[in-house]
């Protein structure tokens, strides 16, 4: 009994055009989108659970958050040092590395700034906080760089290394406030001394939101450009994508883990900085705020992705500005909205497993006859 | 008669669309030893794994003592005396072969009264045909007897019907024949049914009495073994399908292109050490390294390819020290094609162009670039996936998209083109099907006639004894024997294959 081979199909070799291309983008965003929504709709019974309506907490978050002028303003602000504190789990886990603690490059970056700031007093503005800048994000960059350059050379888990590391770097933040670099002033607070007021960094003309956000975005862009459009990035998402492959074609591997590892640093140190001069005007303790943590849900949310990041965080910095009215009027903790980044957080990590399951996403599985 | 007989009636599955089993009735009978033929890829696999139970089929019965069956899941199988040995080990290495065997037993109690049990596991072993030492670590037994002991794990565990699944790919032939012998003995015994899935034609008439061949999905044929030739099942489990054959050689050896002195370096479990002392490829020749699976030949790619640390020596190109960095590779045209190329060349959820471009993104005909040009890597991988055939909906696919064989012919298009001074193979055909084969030998065939120097690792001593010039044998992490391929003998090579040298 002989069966005859089918005839091949003819070779394609052409691009993805019209549906297709649309629904294998639309993958990246539907599942996340999903998956918000899941979050929320389990924060939801929560909330029943406790006899508060959900409708309302969505209308004071829509209010608090984004309702008026002043409350987007608030939003912001607040989403300013979220970009950069997501980027520094971005960049990384494009190298397939779950870096996590951003945190720790904010809190010692904010520290470098009030620390040069006491330093160059005396010195222009316009030559002191450029400085200010660059020490922050140079200790930032050294600080989680070297969680990249334990994993690469000394095998070290960089999740655990760099959690731990954040750690350090808070209690290193609270030896230098309240001791070598403490004002003698700073009664209540331990803090480094207040900034010249030349050396704060003032409003975007016309807006009650500080200069961070602006260059939040633009950092967000130069990444984005960096991993899509060069071929260091290239490199990167080969690494990323399978470092074996990677290895045998000679890729730097081991440069490309510091390298990537020590900008999300650096960007992490640059939200120290404008926490230190935009915001406290000194570093100290407040520095501490959570940003490095929440940074990493967005980073997640937006799949790594840094033009995806922006949007993210505004939405989780819109949540964050409304804690203080949904205390106020649900009766509620304000850890509340830390519950609903927790269900969230859940949610978008279960959802990863869902990418590659829907056929309706997959053009190359529309139709048999095709391919293969 | 304790064997049972097992038949599958007009067995089907289907994944979504695809069909990997059409209408296969297979009738294994009580005391038989059935093999399995089939190419990769034929539902050799997806057959036994639904008369495991691990699938469900589409539609089709299962018959076991010649009552109906419903396999719902494994341990149905196990309860009706259906047991299957894989062909990787299952044992616990570090526990001994008495305690695999009671560790494994469904009914194992919570606390074990050893001097019991070692009674009736001597007991047990003094009714069997083949013994293996009961006290020591399995760990420290070869890979025959761990075979051996993963059969008679069955036998203890009352299984009366055993699919083997290749038992013998990381035997050497002599373990391979021993181990057959006694299972045909089992069977001959009436202690067992068997049907075993292999590739390998003299293993089914050596051992076996009956024979199913299958050719994408379909039952092709079958029958008595002894009323067939190796001629006539290589016939049914290829069908008419065209398989090219290899270019035929031409050209003579050139200067040496590769060079290892004295290379040490660790192996994988940190044990044993890795030592080259001397190896040496010419242009225009192929030498091909044998060996079982495990004897050093992944380690050897790894410190070719710049994966693993070296302890000493030296390795040259073109008479040049050579770290396999990425200028080194591109300077010197060397070109690598790692086995199982899905996990060691590619980004599987990356693209085709991109996984494509992974050699030539960042460069401009010997410039290297900043910035990535997206129509260029589309132009290159257009222009590839003609010329190499590469079968796929569209160059923007994710390369796991693909069929393993197109994978394969990606990589081949990636590696291959341009001027190739030095190539780097492991497994080159590993798990593909047979028009895969042929053109992938072809093309590495194609590399050597035009001055390439190639080394091939390979576990399939068929493929370097067709595609090499000279053969070495790598066991326990040296090479241990060194033959011009015409002048080779197979008895001689599967001698030093097992290390008796």
């Amino acid at each position: 009994m002989r069966v005859s081979s089918p005839s091949l199909p003819a070779t394609v070799a052409r691009p993805l055009l019209g549906r297709a291309a649309v629904a294998r983008r639309a993958e990246a965003v539907v599942i996340p989108v999903g998956a918000l929504l899941v979050g929320f709709a389990i924060f939801s019974v929560f909330l029943l659970l406790q006899g508060k309506s959900p409708t309302e907490f969505l209308s004071l978050v829509y209010r608090a958050g984004f309702g008026t002028a002043f409350s987007w303003q608030n939003t912001l602000s607040r989403a300013a040092p979220l970009l950069l504190a997501a980027l520094c789990v971005a960049l990384p886990a494009r190298l397939g590395l779950v870096v996590i603690g951003g945190e720790g490059a904010i809190v010692l970056g904010g520290v470098g700034a009030g620390a040069a700031a006491v330093m160059l007093a005396g010195t222009p503005a316009a030559l002191a906080l450029p400085l200010m800048l660059v020490c922050a994000m140079v200790i930032g960059a050294v600080w989680i760089g070297a969680v990249g350059a334990l994993r690469h050379f000394r095998g070290v888990n960089e999740t655990i290394a760099s959690l731990l590391m954040a750690y350090i770097a808070i209690a290193l933040m609270n030896h230098l406030v309240e001791g070598p670099l403490r004002d003698p002033a700073s009664l209540n607070k331990p803090s480094t001394a207040p900034l010249d007021d030349a050396l704060r960094i003032g409003n975007l003309p016309g807006w009650d939101v500080h200069w961070g956000l602006a260059f939040g975005v633009v950092c967000c862009v130069l990444a984005w450009v960096l991993i899509e459009k060069t071929t260091w990035g290239f490199a990167a998402r080969i690494a990323g994508g399978n470092v074996r492959a990677a290895q045998v074609q000679g890729l730097p591997v081991g440069w490309l883990i510091v390298g990537f590892t020590a900008l999300g640093g650096a960007f992490a140190g640059m939200a120290g900085f404008f926490e230190v001069a935009a915001v406290h005007g000194s570093a100290n303790a407040s520095l501490a705020g959570g940003y490095g943590y929440t940074g990493i849900l967005i980073a997640f949310l937006a799949r790594h992705n840094p033009l995806a990041i922006i949007p993210v965080a505004v939405l989780l910095a819109g949540f964050e500005a409304s804690s203080g009215l949904v205390q106020r009027r649900m009766d509620l903790p304000d850890a509340t909205v830390l519950v609903l980044q927790g269900f969230v957080f859940l949610a978008i990590l279960i959802s990863d497993t869902l990418f590659g399951r829907f056929k309706f996403f997959a053009p190359e599985r529309w139709s048999t006859r095709d391919g293969n | 008669m304790k064997a049972i007989g097992v038949e599958t009636v007009h067995m089907t599955m289907q994944f979504g669309a695809f069909t990997a089993l059409e209408d296969c009735s297979i009738k294994v009978s009580p005391g038989s030893f059935h093999a399995l033929l089939g190419e990769n890829g034929a539902g050799k696999s997806t057959l036994v794994k639904c008369m495991m139970g691990f699938y469900h089929a589409t539609s089709g019965e299962m018959l076991v003592d010649r009552r109906e069956a419903r396999i719902t899941d494994p341990k149905v199988a196990h309860t009706l005396g259906l047991g299957m040995v894989y062909q990787h080990f299952t044992l616990v290495p570090s526990l001994t072969a008495a305690e695999n065997l009671v560790i494994s037993r469904e009914d194992a109690p919570r606390i074990i009264d050893w001097c019991n049990e070692h009674k009736k596991l001597q007991a047990f072993m003094a009714r069997m045909p083949f013994q293996v030492p009961l006290d020591q670590p399995v760990q420290a037994l070869a890979a025959g007897e761990k075979q051996k002991l993963e059969i008679l794990k069955q036998l203890y565990l009352g299984r009366r019907f055993l699919i083997l699944d290749e038992p013998t790919s990381v035997l050497t032939p002599a373990e391979a024949d021993e181990v057959l012998g006694h299972v045909r003995q089992l069977c001959e015994d009436g202690e067992i049914s068997v049907l075993m899935i292999t590739h390998k034609f003299r293993e089914v008439t050596a051992f076996a009495d009956a024979v199913s061949v299958l050719r994408r999905g379909k039952l092709v044929g079958g029958g008595r073994v002894s009323d067939l030739s190796h001629a006539d099942m290589a016939g049914m489990m290829m069908g008419d399908a065209e398989i090219s054959k290899p270019a035929p050689r031409s050209g003579a050896a050139g200067a040496k292109v590769l060079e290892l002195s004295g290379v040490t370096a660790r192996d994988r479990s940190g044990l044993r050490d890795i030592q080259i002392d001397r190896l040496a490829v010419r242009a225009g020749e192929i030498v091909g390294i044998a060996g079982i699976s495990g004897n050093g030949q992944m380690e050897l790619m790894e410190i070719l390819t710049g994966q693993r640390p070296r302890r000493s020596g030296e390795i040259k190109v073109k008479g040049t020290p050579y770290d396999a960095t990425r200028n080194e590779a591109r300077a010197h045209n060397v070109r690598y094609l790692p086995e199982e190329p899905l996990f060691n060349a590619c980004a599987p959820r990356m693209t085709v162009a991109e996984n494509m471009d992974f050699r030539s993104f960042d460069t401009n005909d010997r410039q290297s670039r900043f910035w990535l040009s997206g129509r260029n890597m589309r132009n290159r991988a257009s222009d590839l996936v003609g010329k190499f055939k590469v079968q796929t909906t569209s160059i923007d696919s994710p390369i796991n998209a693909l069929s393993g064989g197109n994978v394969q012919r990606a990589v081949l298009a990636r590696e291959l083109s341009g001027d190739v001074d030095l190539l780097i193979i492991s497994n080159p055909c590993f798990g593909l099907d047979f028009s895969a084969v042929g053109e992938i030998r072809t093309r590495i065939m194609q590399a050597r006639n035009a001055g390439a120097a190639v080394l091939i690792m390979s576990e399939d001593l068929d493929e370097i004894m067709e595609l090499t010039d000279r053969v070495l044998v790598m066991s326990e992490g040296r090479i241990t024997y060194d033959v011009p391929t015409a002048e080779a003998d197979i008895a001689m090579i599967g001698h030093h294959m097992a290390g008796h040298a």
